[in-house]
């Protein structure tokens, strides 16, 4: 397997000079789904930015499929590079930032009109993604986003980012504002779809349970630091303090659910 | 007003009418040429907004009728009243729209334009598909008050000569002929008023629902 995304020591300075991320060296494999977990603070967000260069890293690199684009050349990136980095790349966030002024049906296919594709190939390309990710395009193509419900605007981003056909996907907490039910039926979704899809994934989340759901291989993230890279299995067997601590807060999770299931039956 | 005073001043009226529209429409292209680009600029640069801004505040609060003074005497410019009052009323016009479009385009919601970037929509396309229809509203509404403005602060420019509905104005007040007076406020007020309601419906029209 080769690498879709390689970080090699990617170190990111705020304005103020603090430290965001410190010295992160990580690669994604092809095809994966790779899960940053961590708390608030600790530079999950920022590293998922440094990947489609919303973030610049302050120091070292960030490789794209062996496209390099060093932090120090960073200036000499002529904007259409960076232009077609990003539409190389789906983006999903928790607010979703959807055009609150186009429809369904022209949210999705803005990448495509960026590129100034046709409309007709638009509009049949964002019907099969609104299929895709189960919002029947003839209740909703036409609808605005205020129109819809969370669990709603949330699958047209998820549709919007995939319209270009990216190979990889960036999520920042895409479910993160989302009821716990209207949540897992999400996280089924999108299992579901990237498992057809084969995309290289990176999903920011604070959530254990989801990054366990979904996750080929884990990355916990403290104070801007690489704490560990692992697959589910060893994540939870670690004994590494960092993780035990993750690790016994879901088990206090789990528990206190069992608790509340068994005070409901009795 | 009686018959034979519309047969004696309607085509006056009417012509003068026209005069003004053209002195405050001249004055609204030339304020949105330049407010609106300021504007988005402004948004780009933001630390120039505050100044910039506070300049254009400036020039509202010049008394229009020492403006037109002021202008009088500038070569090329004071050749012709038309070119001072088109002048000055774009001066007052501008404050409205630039600060509109800043803060229009300033408001939208950040998650907006941070995946519009991401998606790798170019400066332009941001501006055009996305920064500009958001803001829309909120741009019109400042033509609006601007267009208002610029149509009661026209009849003034016929104090320098550049005639519209102040000349009417001017001259019943000068003969202290109220229905002279009236000839000229009369027009003036409901070319201001269908200004204001042409735009208010632009402004709803491209309103988004958040």
């Amino acid at each position: 397997m080769s690498a879709a995304v390689e970080f090699r020591n990617v170190s990111v300075e705020s304005p103020q000079g603090r430290l965001l991320l410190d010295d992160i060296s990580l690669s994604l494999e092809e095809g994966t789904i790779t899960v940053i977990l961590g708390r608030s603070g600790s530079g999950k967000t920022t590293l998922l930015r440094t990947v489609n260069r919303m973030v610049e890293p302050t120091r070292g690199d960030v490789l794209v499929k062996g496209q390099a684009f060093a932090a120090d050349k960073a200036k000499s990136i002529r904007t259409f590079d960076l232009i077609s980095l990003r539409r190389s790349m789906g983006y999903v966030i928790q607010e979703t930032g959807l055009f609150p002024h186009l429809n369904v049906e022209r949210n999705v296919g803005m990448v495509l009109e960026a590129e100034g594709r046709p409309r007709e190939e638009r509009i049949r390309r964002s019907h099969e993604l609104l299929k895709a990710v189960e919002l029947d395009p003839a209740t909703f193509a036409e609808r605005l986003p205020h129109q819809l419900s969370g669990g709603q605007r949330q699958r047209v981003g998820l549709a919007r980012a995939l319209a270009a056909e990216p190979r990889i996907l960036l999520m920042d907490e895409p479910f993160g504002a989302l009821d716990p039910l209207t949540r897992s039926e999400m996280q089924d979704m999108l299992r579901g779809l990237l498992n057809r899809l084969k995309m290289t994934v990176l999903l920011v989340t604070h959530d254990l349970d989801e990054a366990l759901f979904l996750g080929e291989r884990i990355v916990l993230l403290s104070e801007g630091k690489l704490v560990a890279s692992l697959g589910p299995e060893e994540f939870m067997r670690s004994s590494q303090p960092e993780i035990a601590a993750y690790v016994c807060a879901y088990h206090r999770g789990e528990r206190n659910a069992e608790n509340r299931e068994r005070e409901g039956r009795g | 007003m009686s018959n034979s005073f519309l047969k004696q001043y309607g085509s006056e009226i009417f012509t003068l009418t026209v005069e003004h529209l053209w002195l405050a429409g001249g004055a609204m292209l030339f304020a949105i040429a330049i407010a609106v680009p300021a504007g988005i600029w402004l948004t780009r640069s933001p630390r120039w907004a505050t100044p910039v801004i506070g300049a254009a505040n400036i020039l509202q609060t010049i008394p229009s009728l020492a403006m037109f003074g002021f202008l009088l005497p500038l070569p090329w410019l004071g050749e012709r009243a038309a070119r001072i009052a088109i002048l000055a009323l774009t001066a007052y016009a501008l404050l409205p729209i630039l600060r509109n479009t800043y803060a229009g385009i300033r408001g939208i919601d950040p998650s907006v334009i941070e995946v519009a970037r991401a998606l790798g929509l170019t400066g332009s396309q941001r501006l055009f598909k996305v920064e500009l229809p958001l803001a829309a509203s909120f741009i019109f509404a400042g033509i609006r008050t601007a267009t208002v403005t610029c149509i009661g602060i026209a009849t003034i420019a016929a104090a320098v000569g550049a005639g519209g509905l102040g000349e009417l104005i001017f001259r019943g007040v000068a003969s202290v002929d109220n229905r002279l007076v009236l000839a000229g406020a009369i027009p003036a007020a409901l070319l201001a008023l269908a200004a204001d309601a042409g735009f208010g419906l632009l402004e709803r029209r491209f309103r988004v629902p958040a």
